[in-house]
Formats: C-alpha cells, structure tokens, sequence
C-alpha cells in the first residue's frame, strides 16, 4: 500500500498502472492469506481441545454473552458494508462520501472494541481470566442435566478464547488505526477514481478480519445452547 | 501484464442486500443453537459461517467477476492449507486408541 | 590467475555500486541488489555466529568427558548453534541474498515488485538478530532449536526473547517471499512466459509459497509459547491441561516445510550452473519446474515424521511415513535430470560447477539418508542420535550451502563486476567437500551405534569417530574462511568480468556487470527458449582473465 500524491503515480518498477495496482492487490491477498495461516495455528489448537475437553468448553462457551458477541457480529458485517461502500464512493470520486463510510467503518470498529471491553471485564469479575484468579465453578448445563467440569480444562477454554478474541482485538485496532489514517488522506484528497488502491486493499484486510470472527463466534459463543 | 479492469463494482443496493443476507444468516446461526440437533450442531454452525465467509469473499473482496483467476486460486490455496493443518493433526487424534493425553 | 586492479584509465560506468556513496545511500536503499549486499553482510555474519557455536561443539566432543563447559553451558551452546544457522542463516541466505540480487534481473524487471517492503524486510532481519543477540548476551536458551514444550515453557533461559526474535524474522522472512510470487507473477519481461523461465525462478517461487504459508504458523507458535510463558496459559503444559504434542505438530507444520525454503532456492542454483557448465539445455526442463512445486506442495504434507516417537496413533504415523516416501519422489527427479544433463554435455569444471557436483553428491546422500528416517522402524532405533543429525547436516551442508557458495561463485562477476581467483576457489572448495565429509560421515555411524545427540558427554568408545568429526570440522572452517579472503581480495584486485564472462543464457547476463540501478538499459523482449546453450558460442575451457 503505497501511499502516493494525488494521481496514481507510477512508480519505477511497473511498466504501467494497471500492472502496479494488480500487483498491489496480489501482494494483499498474500498477506490475507498469512493472516489466515497465522490464525489458522490457534484454530487448530481450540478444535482439539474441544473434541477432548467438550464438557469443560460447552461450560466455557455457556458462561459467554451471546447477546454481546451477537451484536458484535453484527457490528462487523455493518462495518463491511461500509467499507465495500467506501470502496465504490472512492471509484465514483465522491470525496466526502468516502470519508463518511470509513468514519463509519472506524466508528463501528471502535464500538466493536468497546463491546468485547465490556466482555473482557465481565470475564474478570467473574474470576475467568486465566492466571492466578482463576476460579470456575459453573457446570455444563447438556439439555437440564448438570456436569461439573475440570477447572483445568475450563481454564484452558478461556486462554484460548482470550488468545484468539484477543489478536483478533489487535488486528481490529491495527484496521481502526489504517482506515483513520485513510480517511485523513481522503479528506486531503488523494485519491481519485483513477488511484484508490490503498482503499480497496484495506478494504480487503478488513473484511478478513470480519471473516475471523464469523467464525470466532460460533466456535466459541455457541457451542452448546440448545436445552 | 494483464491489462484489464480488476473489479466490477456492484450496485450499492446489491452490497446492501449482501449485508442483509449475512445478519439473516446470524440470526439464523443464534436460533439454530438453540435447537438440538445434537452432533449437527457444531455441523449447521460451521456451515452457515461458511457459507458467510463465501459471501465476503466473493461479493464484499470481489472475487467473482475478478478478471483473474489467481485471486480466486490464492484464496482456495489459504483455506486448503489451513484444512490440511487442521485434518492432518486431527487423523492424529482421532486414531489413538487411549484417551488423548492424562 | 590474472591479479590487475582497474586501470587508472578505465572510468567506471555508473553501476548499483557506484550510484551512491553515502551511507545513507545504502541503508535507505531500495535497490534490490543493494539489499542484497545489505544481506550478504548480516548473514555471513551470523554464519560465522553460528559457526562459533559449532566450533564450541565439536572441541566440547573431542572428549568423552563433559569436561570443556558445564551441561547446562552445553544445551545453551547447541541451542545458539541450531537457532542461529536455521533462523538467521539457512532460511535467507540464499532467497535474500542471492534471490533478491538475481530475480529481477531474471525476469527482466527493473525491481521487484515492493522495494520498499524488501527493505523493510531486511531491518526486520535486522532487528530480530539485534533482539537475538540480546537474548544471548543475557544468558541465551537452553531448549534446543526446536523449543518444545513443557520445558521451553518451564525453562528459566531467555525463551521470550528468542521467541520473539523468530517470530520478527518469520516476518522478514514473509516478506521476501510476498515481493517474489507478485514480481514473478506480475513483472515478467515481454515475451517471457512460464515456461521460458529459468528455473531459479521456479524454485525461488515454489519457496516462496512455503514461506507464505508456512511461516505464520511458527510465528503463531512463538506467541502462544511467549503468552504461556508470560501469563501461565497453560496451552501447551500438562500439568495445566495443555499438550506437548499440540505444540510438536504446529512447530513442525513450519519446520518442516522451512527445510524446503532451506533446499528449494539451491536446487534452483544447481539448475542454472549445471547446463551452464556442461553447454547444454536442462534435460527435462518441465519435470524440474514442476518437481519444484511438487516439493512445495507435498513438502506441507509430512510433518509428523519428527513426531514418530512423540505419542502420536500409529495409523497417522504410517501415513505421515509413506507421505515422507512421496515427496522424496521429485527431488529425486531432480537429481535424475541434472545427471542427465550432464550426459553428452560439453563439461567444464569451473568452481561453480565443483560445488554443482558436491551439491548433486551429498544431497543425495542426505535425501537417501532421510528416506531411511521416513521408515518408521528405522527411526525408532537412530531418532535422536546422531544419525539424524549427519543426515539433516548433509541435506543442509552438502545441499544447501554447498548450492550457495556454488551460486555466490557463479555470479559474483555479476554481483561485483569482477572474477574471483579460480585457484583458490577451487582450493577452496575442496577443502569444504574434504571437511565436510570427514565432519559429518562418522556421525552416520556414530548415530547408528547409538550416540544420542545433544549430549555433551558420551561413552569412551565413541571418542575415535567424534576427533575425526571434529578434524573434520577444523578443514571445514578452512574451506569457509578462504573465500571470505580472497572474495574480499577480488574486489579490488580481481579481473574485470565483463557482461557474461560465463556466456551463460539468462538475462541477468544481458546486461553490464555490475548492473545499472534499474538493471536494463532497456526493457529486453524475449523470444528465446531457457538455456538455449545451443545457441550461444561455446565459452572458452577456462575462465576467461582480465580484458
């Protein structure tokens, strides 16, 4: 994402524009597809220990807010049309509208972070951050019948969950802070209907991000509602 | 060096009616949970991300309607690997003949 | 041997090296042969690092006795030395230095595809060793290279530091790779299409895949091992519920596949010297393209084969070890079509081409030799003896530097505009193909008597085969020294090279030596086959000297 002056300027290396904004956009989906490895490790941590855990994170996952999590779901698809909107207002050349979307999308962000704020500090009261505090008393709850669970395995549940929610937070961070970033230089105007590059392949992280946590959610919001 | 167009926008109502489709498929995903579908449970959530998962890709990333085919073989080979990790490790697990690891 | 300086009469052409002087010129640079001399100075320190550390061990096992350095010293030491040579110098060595030097030129571009992403990946590099360092000033780890749990998370050495240095140069790593799969997809010369491609560039872009894909799962492993560590997860430690076998898998999901980013690049080298060296077109020139990505690919599916004594079932053992039989297939493709390459080719033995034959030699041993590990009943008996690391030593040794120095030798004239001195190249290079064997052929059998490694002690009657390792090792240090001195000598006192003193076919030959900045003067057009040997005039028998 090469931040450039007004216009799509060429830079040395390419031949022509067209040739630099495919190869922007192809250097992006390479890193989407890091991200998608990187989270990929911690995906393949959870989905074993819950196949041998299960009692212990249906109880886990019980003691979550699906309520919260819901809205937060929610939060993130919005954010996700706003930055595809985006997207089109800077091919259209509508300034303003551009900057309205990604403050938006900034704004939906940040609500998101608030939320899972909220979260975390629920988990803390009640003494489900993994460490020392850590105390777990709540049974699995399988349709009326009560289980107890291994607080070990209870705990692990929660360094998981925090783990995974928690580098999903920073990458949310990180797209909050790439976006306000963008917006200032939109605002300024630097980019035209001829040069959005940096738009559209943050565009591109960003909806990765929200495709983590379309997955994040069921895996750990829902594994064992129904009763 | 390919020169053609690398997106199609679609209409603002389209993205809209994307968007939709994806809270129905989170309400859906919510309700689901609720109901006993025993060992399918994890089964219809899995799939109904999935399947949103695919509409981000496809609509919000453009990927259908690229002009190359090598955004879409990019994207395959991320998830192929990842379920190569996820099933290889798993084959292990799940043929050990005692309990995991106590 | 001709050892004129550059007459004072002969002004030297606006080239890479010369198209700035200061400093800062250098490390602000964005010219990707300049990031490659960037690279060849911190790698090559770091190899004498880690060569230190060698050196360390094979003086504590002159003796059967633990009598140079204490046990815990011991661990410390063969742990710096794994770290050091695998993270800091066999995954970059040849991608950033001799890939990022040769791919643009290959392909025909003036740069590649994100400089300035290329020079950050360097300053991460950078500061992962700075961070590496540190760790080692402080005391250093204790774990072994392969850092597994519980005792790297139990450890009380510096397993945050290091892990957080990896988990930085996985990022550089990263990097490197994202800016060759977009410069070789993108940035192609007109009329170069894939199959004209020389095959370094197939291998550099089938290890570039690896590194895609495979490095963020270390680097995710590092984090959780750093996050256990410092808030007590409990990921991977039993007594918390964790598992240590979890942590194996995902460390070897990267570390295998991080062979292959250690091998693939060399093998590339071997594909452009030997035609070169023996006047003819690479026999078969599809099945090594493909046998590249072959290696990618299957290169992904084998891991578990260092888990064989770990606990995991027997069943995934069993497909772990045929998958192990399977990728072994398109290297050996590889070494088939070279050899056969060979046959009725005009052969010369340049010292390119010397460590060529070293390479198509001793990896073969190595990859024979890991066939044997991928059977489970032989594994059992040698895993964690000595055998395994004779066998990983002449895959990374007699493969991969052996395809560096091979590939460094073969286009320093392009690199520096000048030729090294022959004789002692090859001098040189026989002192690395003597040591080398002598180091590591009697830990074959020392492995296959039962030493165990990572030991600093060991029984009395293994005491003869460990001094002719370490005697070994001693000539080695010989064979690596040298160039250091007369590669340093060559650049002031070295024959003037001239564009293509190997006439070699390829379009980094195209142009002057050194290089222009933007490589081309102008953007060539090909419409040639690769290693169109057939219709470039034999080279002379010698290297040629100074014009």
């Amino acid at each position: 994402m090469e931040p450039e002056a007004h216009g799509p300027e060429l830079v040395h290396q390419f031949s022509d524009v067209q040739q630099q904004k495919n190869a922007a956009s192809l250097g992006m989906w390479l890193f989407l597809v890091t991200e998608i490895m990187f989270f990929g490790g911690m995906f393949c941590a959870y989905l074993i220990y819950r196949l041998e855990y299960f009692n212990a994170f249906a109880a886990g996952s019980q003691q979550l807010s699906i309520k919260m999590g819901a809205i937060n779901t929610a939060v993130l698809i919005i954010s996700s049309v706003t930055v595809v909107l985006a997207v089109k207002a800077a091919e259209a050349g509508k300034r303003k509208l551009l900057v309205g979307y990604l403050v938006v999308t900034v704004l939906l962000g940040l609500t998101f972070l608030v939320v899972k704020g909220f979260e975390y500090r629920e988990k803390f009261e009640k003494h489900h951050v993994p460490g020392s505090t850590f105390s777990f008393t709540d049974k699995f709850d399988d349709n009326g019948k009560q289980y107890s669970v291994n607080s070990k395995e209870a705990e692990l549940f929660f360094s998981l969950y925090f783990v995974m929610t928690g580098m999903h937070a920073l990458h949310m961070i990180i797209g909050c802070g790439l976006f306000t970033v963008l917006a200032i230089l939109a605002w300024k105007g630097h980019y035209t209907p001829a040069y959005f590059t940096p738009i559209e392949n943050s565009g591109l992280y960003w909806h990765l991000v929200d495709i983590i946590w379309i997955y994040l959610f069921p895996l750990l919001y829902l594994i064992s509602r129904h009763s | 060096m390919a020169q053609h167009e690398e997106h199609t926008t679609h209409s603002q109502a389209f993205y809209l009616f994307i968007g939709f489709a994806l809270l129905v498929l989170t309400a859906t995903t919510v309700g689901a949970a609720f109901i006993n579908l025993g060992a399918f449970n994890p089964v219809v959530a899995l799939l109904i991300a999935t399947i949103k998962a695919t509409l981000v890709v496809l609509f919000f990333m453009h990927v259908k309607g690229a002009s190359e085919k090598l955004t879409g073989a990019v994207v395959v080979s991320g998830f192929f690997f990842l379920a190569i990790l996820l099933s290889l490790s798993l084959a292990d697990y799940l043929t050990r003949s005692g309990p995991m690891w106590r | 041997m001709a050892t004129t300086a550059v007459p004072a009469n002969q002004a030297p052409k606006l080239n890479y090296l010369n198209n700035g002087h200061t400093i800062k010129s250098w490390l602000l640079t964005t010219d990707h042969k300049r990031i490659a001399l960037l690279y060849l100075f911190s790698v090559t320190a770091f190899f004498f690092l880690g060569g230190f550390f060698a050196m360390l061990i094979r003086l504590e096992l002159l003796t059967p006795e633990g009598d140079l350095m204490q046990a815990d010293t011991y661990n410390k030491v063969f742990t710096m030395h794994g770290i050091v040579m695998v993270f800091f110098f066999l995954i970059p060595v040849v991608p950033a230095i001799l890939g990022n030097f040769v791919v643009p030129l290959m392909v025909g571009a003036k740069d590649l595809a994100f400089p300035r992403i290329n020079l950050l990946s360097w300053y991460l590099y950078v500061a992962a060793g700075i961070l590496f360092l540190h760790c080692m000033l402080n005391g250093g780890v204790d774990t072994g290279w392969t850092f597994y749990t519980p005792y790297s998370t139990a450890s009380n050495s510096n397993v945050v530091e290091a892990g957080l240095a990896i988990f930085i140069a996985g990022f550089s790593s990263i990097f490197t790779g994202l800016n060759f799969i977009v410069t070789i997809h993108r940035m192609r010369a007109p009329g170069l299409t894939w199959s004209r491609l020389p095959l370094f560039i197939w291998s550099t872009y089938a290890t570039s895949l690896v590194m895609i894909l495979g490095t963020p799962v270390i680097a995710i492993t590092m984090v959780l091992v750093v996050a256990e560590r410092l808030l007590h997860l409990g990921i991977f430690d039993p007594a918390l519920g964790g598992d240590p076998i979890l942590f194996q898998h995902l460390f070897w999901f990267y570390s295998h596949p991080a062979v292959y980013i250690m091998i693939l690049p060399s093998m590339g080298v071997i594909s452009e010297i030997v035609p070169c060296f023996a006047r003819k077109r690479v026999f078969g020139y599809n099945f090594v393209a493909l046998s590249s990505v072959a290696i990618a690919v299957f290169g992904f599916l084998v891991w578990a084969h260092h888990l064989f004594v770990a606990g995991i079932s027997l069943y995934s053992a069993m497909v772990f070890s045929f998958l192990s039989f399977v990728v072994a297939i398109p290297s050996a493709v590889k070494i088939f079509n070279w050899t056969a390459t060979l046959y009725k080719g005009s052969i010369s033995y340049a010292t390119p081409m010397l460590y060529a034959f070293g390479f198509i030699g001793l990896f073969t041993i190595g990859g024979l030799t890991g066939v044997m590990l991928a059977t489970i009943g032989i594994d059992v008996h040698v895993t964690d003896t000595y055998f395994v690391i004779a066998h990983f030593h002449y895959v990374m040794v007699g493969g991969v530097l052996m395809g560096y120095l091979g590939g460094l030798h073969f286009w320093w004239p392009k690199i520096t505009g000048r030729m090294y001195p022959e004789a002692w190249a090859k001098l040189s290079a026989l002192f690395v193909f003597v040591g080398f064997n002598l180091t590591f052929f009697p830990q074959f059998i020392l492995g296959y008597l039962g030493m165990p490694r990572r030991y600093w002690q060991y029984p009395p009657e293994f005491q003869v085969l460990n001094v002719l390792s370490t005697a070994g090792a001693s000539v080695l240090a010989i064979g690596y020294l040298l160039p250091m001195i007369y590669m340093l000598w060559s650049l002031k006192y070295g024959a003037i090279a001239g564009d293509n003193p190997w006439h070699a076919a390829g379009l980094e030959w195209k142009t002057t030596s050194p290089p222009p900045t933007l490589n081309f003067d102008e953007t060539p057009v090909v419409t040639w086959e690769a290693y169109n040997y057939d219709e470039i005039p034999d080279r002379p028998l010698e290297v040629p000297v100074a014009q």
